[in-house]
This record gives structure tokens, C-alpha cells and sequence, in this order.
């Protein structure tokens, strides 16, 4: 154990698994991260909001429906009431809207459409908007159909609804594949974010580590003992090490909170959530039982996560090495910001673009982004669920490594440099000076 | 101990070693002397192998310096710190291990270290919840911990309150006794001058002078000579520099060309003679004189 990186190692990650925060925020991430699943199956699952609705129908358009058990449909009589008449009643009554539906000339069913009104004693929700025109718009439809001598139940019956099954087209008949899209797309925005979040998280930790060192002033004592890459690379693996067991350990809870959740409290509200982000794939019931399972021997997960360990951590360690030698130039914390920006905008910029690179997986966009050594980690991760051209995930890697091994003697040059250098405010001419000394 | 060769070292176009040779004996208290900018830091960061120099080389017992070499030195920078958050006793040993120490001779002497300076206290403490004089003993320990041969102190008195000053003054000598080296750099001259045997001084990134401090002190003395007497005596000339009365006897600083040997022997057969003494020069008063005229052949 006396090696002086594995000392570093040692150091910087025992320094912070013991520190409350981390207990803090390895407890509480897992509690937020369940609530998020539970809780949008709770809200869907809430009491309805109960409306009724008073309804002046001079065409008789739609009565006799009673509406819904959320939009409860009353109807006035038209021979007693005009719009006037009919407000004063809704002010004066318990019911919470109005719908009026003028008959107009000759039952003219276009000057109907235009001129039905909809008052409401408090704002009018979208939803009841939706539920009122979608109910007429059927209605006027049935009339118009009826007024062209077409009957709407033979209409009704030739509606057709076209459901495509659709492969992967493979070497042979037997590798042909069901294709999974939805599947994948969530697989892959699903990893590509964590990637995200753990580049983004420990880097900045990383500079904040050698910021710290920095202004303690304990730098130049430990590189009188130790090289500074050895400090460099010593604080990156440890506080990547932090990373893993912060990973390993959410993983494990959010495991355990989302199975005893499942099994034991509400294992009905969870099929429901679960079956509701249908992720616009219409009409799964059908096909869900045998073809999920098809689908998810569809995609090549030996892939998939072996290239999420690869871009984890390959992102990663680039990251924290430019955070490293981003570190080591300034003196606070403060200054770090305008040095930020241009280090983090690849990978903002990979997240931005995510949406487009799940829908065009081997578009130009999603190919070049996944070739660029700052946003790969992110997009590439995002397209490999889809199953993406062996030579391309290659030549990715390959370049990410090379530009590690570039950005890590170049780091460590800045780093040697900055870590000594003290009440000076640094700019990018000065840190390319410092390459050279 | 140490021996620098043609040693040069330069930063974008800033020259801040040029050329230099320095010669630092084993057993030695070696004030490095210089003022701000210098190149007294340079050096020590080529000693302490945290920078490379451009050309030249620097021998450690008459070998190349070497990566192992760094275990043999003990380093207080002159920008130093502890990790604030970090526990003092765990802190000592994390640095004692980096030097190479094992787990058990680092507790071993820590504890050894902590008794001697009165520090057992601090052990479970946070760097953060010290005083500023208790923080200083604790960097003063981890830098002598690993039992170094050679010691370096950059500016080490500016900042250390006088306590502790004298506290590590007198610890490094009983180190330097037990025969380790010591290097001190400061601009302070006058702060080192007791304790040092050999100084180099050094100015705009060259060696002035060098060598055993007082061989330099006598190389640059320049006749002034100091005699107290009972009772006044008649001095005519432009040699006096300077005339007090006080309760020791009358005193005169004379700046002369050649040894009084004839005016000492006169007061002497007169009795009034109480003290002679020649006047050497102070480091300061030596390094004032180089910068103006050039060293001294």
C-alpha cells in the first residue's frame, strides 16, 4: 500500500466516503429517484375532479348524453331558456359550466361548429375543453354522414387500424430481430443521462479537489514527495472510485426500495405507471407479453453495457483531467466560470442534441457527435442500444482513448504549472504558455 | 551534499537561474540568501526534483539527483498548508507514507515527535480547529518526520509566531547535530546569519559569492575596526566613522587601510585601552556591497 498513487487513491476516497454529505446524498438520491417513479403513478391514480355541466342544446345535438362520470351532463330546456337566461341560471346555480349550442339557420352543422360557446365559473381546464369538442366534433360528424345518406355505423366499422411489426433484418432468417425502438430509445437516453450526470458530477469534484489543495497550500509539500501526475491521476481514479461505489450503491437501493414497493405496497399502481409511458407505441397491449421479451433479446446488451462502462469511464477520466488542469490555473472557485463554459458546452450540447440522436440514430448529427472524443461518451451511449456499425463504436473508443492520453499530458503540463502558481489571474494565453515550459 | 552544476532554468523569456554553481557541504546550516525573485525558490524546486532544470545538473552525494532522493529531503515551502478537513494524526502519517515511511515507523515517530513538542493533543483534531501556532508545529513535524539528511526551509520564519521561531530554531540545530543538512533560504539575511556556517548568496537568478560564512565576512571586511577606552584619547582624522560615551567607556569606530596594530599598542602602554575588535561585515552590508560594486576579487 505504499505506493504513492494507491496512497493518493487511498486518501482522496476515504476522505470523502466518510464525509456526512456523502452518506446524505447516497441515502436520499435513491429516495428522490423512487419517488419519481412512484409518484406520477400516485397523481394518475388521485380522484378525479368532478365537473358538471349545464348544457343549452337548441339543436338537440347531443342530448340524451349524460356525459361522463368526471363531466356530468344536465341539459335545459330550449323552450324555456336563451343564452342570457341560461348564464343567469349557471350564476345562480351549483354547476360549474355552461355549454351553449346555437341551432343557427336551416341546422346548418358548419355555422354550428363555429358558434358553440362554453362559459365557465372558474378558468375552463384544458381537459374539459378536450372532453366537450371531441364529444361534438363525433356528433357533428354522425350528422354530417347522416345528411350525406352515408350511415356512420358502416363508417365506424370501416375505420382500420394498422399495426406494423417490424425487424431488424439480419445475416439469416434466424437473427432476424424484432425491432425494439422504444425500447432502445429509452434504454439509450436512459444511460447517455447517467453518463451525463456522473461526467458532469465527480469532474467537478475533481477540480474542486485540486482548487482545495491549491488554496490550503499543501500542494507544493505533497509534490515534494510525490510527481504531480501521480497527485493528478491519484485524485481522478479516487474520486472515480467514489463515483462507483456511489453508483454501485443507488443502484442496489433503488433496486431494493422500487421490488419492495412493487411486491408490498402498491403493486397495482406500478403496473399501471409502468404500462402508461407506452412511449407513444400505440396499442402494446396486444403485442407487449411475447414481444417485449423479443425485444429486449433484440438489443445486444453484452454491447450496451460494456460500451457504458467503456464511455462511463472514458468520459469521465477526460473530463476530470481537463477539470484538473482547469483547477490547477485558478486560485477560487469563483474564477472557474469562464474556464467552465467552454470545457462543458460539448457535453451540454450532447444532451441537447440527445432527442435528435435517438430519433436519427445513424443520421449525420448522431454520427459525428458519437465520433467528437467530448460528446461520444454521451451520444455514442445514446446509439448503441440501437445496434450501430461495429467500425464506428471502434473507431469512437479509439478516438476517445487517443485524446485521453493527448488531454492528460497536456492537463498534467497546465497542472505542474498551476498548482505553483499563486494570486495570478490566468488567462487561455497564459495557460498555452504554460505547455511550453 | 548537494553540488549544482551550470544549473540554469528560465520561464517563458524570465531568466530565473542562469548558469549557477553551488556547493552545499554535508553538515552544514546553508543560508541561501537572496532577495524576492531571486531564484532561491527555482533552485529549491530543482532540489525537491518538482521542476527540472533546463541545463545542467544537480548532484546528491556526488550522484545525479534521482526520483528515490526525494525520501533523503524534507520540504517546508514557502507556500504551505495543511488539508484543513482533514484529522492531524491521519494527516502526519498520510505524508509520512509518501515520503515511503511504513504504516508502523510513521506512528512511531509521530508519536515520538508529538511528545517532544508538546503536541499529543492535536492528534484527533482538525487541521481547521488549530491554532495558527499549533498548525505551524504540525507542519514543522511532517517535514522532519521521514528523518531526512538534508532539510530545506523556505522563508521558514515569516509567518511562524516568535515562540515558535525559537521552538524550531533550536530543533533544527539538535537536528543538524545529529547530522543532518539544512538549507535556509530567505531575503531576510540578518534573520539567518547566527545560525548559518555557509551562505550563497544570490542575486538576479546568479551566484555572488559563496562558501563558508565567515571566510566570506573576512574575504569582504573593509578595515573598520572598533576600540572602547577608559578615558577619551585625541583622534585626529578622516578615519573616524563614528564617537559615543556610554557606561562601558568611549567608543570609537574607526575605518582604517591597515591593521591600528601601532595605535592598539600605544592605548594599551597608555592603560586606557578596554576592547578592540575589528568589524566584520553583515551579510546585508556584504550583499549592498556586491550588488553596488561587483564582487570582490
Amino acid at each position: 500500500m505504499n505506493s504513492p498513487i494507491l496512497l493518493i487513491i487511498q486518501r482522496e476516497f476515504l476522505t470523502r466516503v466518510r464525509k456526512k454529505t456523502f452518506l446524505l446524498v447516497t441515502l436520499i438520491a435513491p429516495v428522490l429517484f423512487a419517488a419519481l417513479m412512484i409518484v406520477p403513478g400516485l397523481l394518475a391514480s388521485m380522484p378525479e375532479d368532478h365537473k358538471s355541466i349545464v348544457v343549452l342544446d337548441q339543436p338537440s345535438l347531443l342530448i340524451p348524453e349524460e356525459g361522463t362520470e368526471q363531466y356530468a351532463l344536465d341539459y335545459l330546456n330550449p323552450g324555456e331558456f336563451d343564452l342570457e337566461l341560461a348564464k343567469d341560471f349557471l350564476r345562480n346555480s351549483e354547476k360549474d359550466a355552461l355549454l351553449y349550442i346555437p341551432s343557427g339557420e336551416g341546422w346548418d352543422p358548419d355555422f354550428i361548429r363555429k358558434n358553440i360557446l362554453l362559459y365557465g365559473k372558474e378558468d375552463i381546464s384544458i381537459e374539459l375543453q378536450r372532453f366537450v369538442e371531441n364529444l361534438l366534433e363525433d356528433r357533428i360528424n354522425k350528422q354530417k354522414l347522416l345528411r350525406q345518406g352515408v350511415d356512420p355505423e358502416v363508417v365506424e366499422q370501416a375505420k382500420t387500424f394498422v399495426s406494423i411489426k417490424s425487424f431488424t433484418l439480419g445475416e439469416d432468417d434466424a437473427s432476424e430481430e424484432t425491432s425494439a425502438t422504444p425500447l432502445k430509445m429509452g434504454l439509450g437516453y436512459i444511460a447517455g443521462m447517467l453518463i451525463y450526470f456522473f461526467i458532469f458530477f465527480y469532474s467537478v469534484q475533481v477540480m474542486r479537489g485540486v482548487i482545495e489543495e491549491k488554496t490550503s497550500r499543501i500542494v507544493e509539500v505533497i509534490i515534494s514527495s510525490v510527481r504531480p501526475y501521480q497527485l493528478m491521476l491519484g485524485k481522478i481514479l479516487g474520486i472515480g472510485l467514489v463515483g462507483v461505489v456511489q453508483f454501485l450503491i443507488w443502484i442496489i437501493l433503488c433496486t431494493t426500495i422500487y421490488g419492495v414497493v412493487s411486491t408490498f405496497i402498491f403493486p397495482d399502481l406500478l403496473a399501471q405507471s409502468a404500462g402508461a409511458p407506452g412511449m407513444g407505441a400505440p396499442d402494446m397491449g396486444d403485442v407487449a407479453g411475447l414481444q417485449i421479451f423479443d425485444m429486449i433479446r433484440s438489443i445486444n446488451f453484452p454491447l450496451v453495457l460494456g460500451g457504458f462502462a467503456f464511455y462511463f469511464f472514458g468520459g469521465y477520466f477526460l473530463y476530470s483531467a481537463l477539470f484538473a488542469a482547469l483547477g490547477s490555473a485558478i486560485d477560487q472557485e469563483a474564477d472557474s466560470q469562464q474556464f467552465m463554459l467552454p470545457v462543458t458546452a460539448p457535453m451540454i450540447i450532447a444532451i441537447v442534441t440527445a432527442m435528435n440522436v435517438i430519433q436519427e440514430p445513424n443520421g449525420p448529427l448522431a454520427f459525428w457527435m458519437s465520433m467528437f472524443p467530448l460528446t461520444s461518451p454521451i451520444s455514442m451511449m445514446i446509439r448503441l442500444p440501437f445496434g450501430i456499425p461495429i467500425w464506428q463504436v471502434l473507431l469512437s473508443g479509439a478516438i476517445l482513448i487517443a485524446t485521453f492520453f493527448a488531454v492528460v499530458g497536456l492537463a498534467g503540463k497546465i497542472y505542474r504549472v498551476g498548482i505553483l502558481m499563486y494570486g495570478k489571474k490566468v488567462t487561455w494565453k497564459e495557460l498555452y504558455k504554460w505547455l511550453k515550459y | 551534499m548537494i553540488t549544482a552544476k551550470k544549473v540554469s532554468k528560465h520561464y517563458s523569456k524570465k531568466i530565473a537561474l542562469d548558469q549557477i554553481n553551488l556547493n552545499i557541504p554535508k553538515g552544514s546550516i546553508y543560508g541561501l540568501l537572496g532577495p524576492n525573485g531571486a531564484g532561491k525558490t527555482s533552485f529549491i524546486r530543482i532540489m525537491n526534483q518538482i521542476t527540472a532544470p533546463d541545463t545542467g545538473a544537480v548532484y546528491f552525494d556526488n550522484s545525479p539527483l534521482q526520483p528515490s532522493d526525494i525520501a533523503r529531503i524534507g520540504y517546508l515551502p514557502e507556500e504551505r498548508g495543511l488539508y484543513k478537513k482533514m484529522k492531524v494524526g491521519e494527516q502526519v502519517l498520510y505524508l509520512a507514507k509518501l515520503k515511503g515511511l511504513t504504516a508502523s515507523q510513521a506512528k512511531e515517530r509521530a508519536r515520538m515527535w508529538f511528545e517532544r513538542l508538546d503536541m499529543v493533543s492535536f492528534w484527533d483534531k482538525k487541521v481547521e480547529d488549530l491554532s495558527k501556532g499549533m498548525a505551524q508545529k504540525v507542519q514543522f513535524v511532517t517535514t522532519v518526520l521521514h528523518e531526512p539528511e538534508l532539510l530545506i526551509f523556505d522563508e521558514p520564519f515569516t509567518g511562524f509566531d516568535p515562540i515558535n521561531t525559537n521552538l524550531i530554531k533550536k530543533e533544527i540545530k539538535r537536528l543538524n547535530s545529529e547530522g543532518a543538512t539544512v538549507v535556509f533560504s530567505t531575503h531576510r539575511m540578518e534573520s539567518v546569519e547566527e545560525i548559518c556556517d555557509h551562505i550563497g548568496l544570490i542575486n538576479n537568478g546568479k551566484v555572488m559569492v559563496e562558501g563558508a560564512l565567515l571566510d566570506i565576512r573576512k574575504h569582504y571586511k573593509n578595515g573598520t575596526y572598533s576600540i572602547v577606552t577608559s578615558e577619551p584619547f585625541d583622534y585626529q582624522g578622516d578615519a573616524l566613522v563614528y564617537n559615543d560615551v556610554s557606561h562601558t567607556g568611549f567608543s570609537y569606530v574607526l575605518k582604517l587601510d591597515e591593521y591600528p596594530t601601532k595605535l592598539v599598542v600605544d592605548l594599551a602602554a597608555k592603560g586606557i585601552l578596554v576592547g578592540f575588535e575589528e568589524i566584520l561585515p553583515t551579510v546585508s552590508d556584504i550583499f549592498i556591497d556586491i550588488v553596488e560594486n561587483g564582487p570582490k576579487a
